[in-house]
């Protein structure tokens, strides 16, 4: 049974596209039939930050108007078997994506891949409704900063009453929180919420925390998903979701500062 | 405990903005789940349809008509406000 994952936050730049790729080549990684779709039309980015910009020839809406078949704007992955990826057009606006187009797409998808992952916009406007319209699951990538805060909360809002799941009824979007950007050393000293705060405020269910680290603007610039870099902090912490999304029991990670020999002389205990 | 970690607990009470912000995000947060889960989304879209055939007779101005949900017992009310503008000239006769 194919699930239909999305990934959102309202908010811009918190990092879906980033985590969309780290997902969808962690489980693709983990033997399943995995599709990552970009549904910002007009301003994609999925393409560069998995590295294959230079390979879209079809795109989305392409497949959606009826002019290029499905398996001829699939995209499949080199690095990782089972992998493919499904561009946004650059040049078409947003009313190119209709709720029929995406739906048949969607189904005729589901009959090959195990997992469907969505990366919608930023906002919440036809991209992003659509994108989490069909959802079966939901990943709300949040910063823990006010204004990111907000909007998850607003995008959880449309998540209980916007879906297709809920317009008929069925068994709630099941919603999880990923806090990306995180500080630990910002958060001991009282300038950053804490995943204790966040997690209170939006009450749900805590997928993972991904650190605040250099690799992931470094494995963007090469157009590798930053969970291939399985020796940094932000690759471990996505693989540790990504366990925890296939139902592993994963302690968390990267909560507490990392302390030098400096900082473990003077630092204390209790930062 | 290091020696340093009095000057740090003392630091720590000023500069506890997270503190600052999580309160603004809960008196934030439940007043918007209140505002989206208040009222049906069809409130906006009536308000206009209303305020046009109004209009069709009357010419009055946006904030004209006014509408409220409420809830009484088991009953919602739906209350609705015509101001009618001073002076007859500005109204249209429609027959």
């Amino acid at each position: 049974m194919t699930r239909i994952i999305v990934v959102t936050s309202g908010k811009g730049g918190v990092g879906k596209t980033t985590t969309s790729a780290a997902f969808a080549a962690g489980l693709a990684s983990a033997g399943r039939r995995t599709v990552v779709i970009d549904f910002d039309v007009g301003l994609r980015s999925l393409d560069l930050i998995m590295g294959c910009e230079r390979r879209v020839v079809y795109d989305f809406i392409n497949v959606i108007n009826g002019e290029a078949a499905l398996n001829q704007a699939l995209i499949k992955d080199k690095r990782v078997p089972g992998l493919f990826i499904l561009p946004a057009s650059q040049t078409r606006d947003k009313d190119a994506l209709t709720t029929e187009g995406v739906e048949r797409v969607l189904d005729e998808l589901s009959e090959e891949f195990d997992y469907i992952i969505c990366d919608s916009p930023a906002g919440i406007e036809r991209g992003a409704y659509l994108a989490m319209y069909f959802a079966d699951e939901a990943i709300v990538v949040t910063n823990p900063e006010v204004s990111s805060v907000r909007d998850s909360d607003r995008v959880l809002g449309l998540l209980a009453s916007k879906t297709r799941r809920a317009e008929r009824g069925e068994p709630s979007v099941r919603e999880r929180l990923l806090v990306t950007r995180y500080a630990p050393s910002r958060v001991g000293r009282g300038e950053m919420l804490s995943v204790e705060d966040v997690q209170e405020i939006l009450a749900i269910e805590l997928l993972g925390v991904i650190p605040e680290s250099t690799t992931v603007l470094n494995a963007s610039n090469s157009g590798m998903p930053v969970i291939l870099e399985a020796r940094s902090d932000a690759g471990q912490a996505y693989q540790d979701a990504v366990a925890r999304f296939l139902g592993e029991e994963r302690e968390h990670r990267f909560l507490t500062e990392k302390k030098g020999l400096f900082g473990r002389l003077f630092g204390g205990s209790s930062a | 405990m290091s020696f340093l970690s009095y000057f740090r607990s003392q630091r720590k009470k000023n500069a506890s903005s997270a503190s600052l912000a999580k309160e603004r995000l809960q008196i934030i947060v439940a007043r918007e789940r209140l505002q989206c889960a208040g009222g049906p989304d069809y409130l906006p879209m009536l308000q206009d349809e209303l305020l046009a055939v109004v209009r069709k007779y009357i010419q009055v101005d946006r904030n004209a008509v006014r509408m409220q949900l409420d809830q009484e017992g088991d009953c919602e009310v739906l209350e609705l406000n015509i101001t009618l503008p001073d002076d007859p000239e500005t109204s249209v006769r429609v027959r």
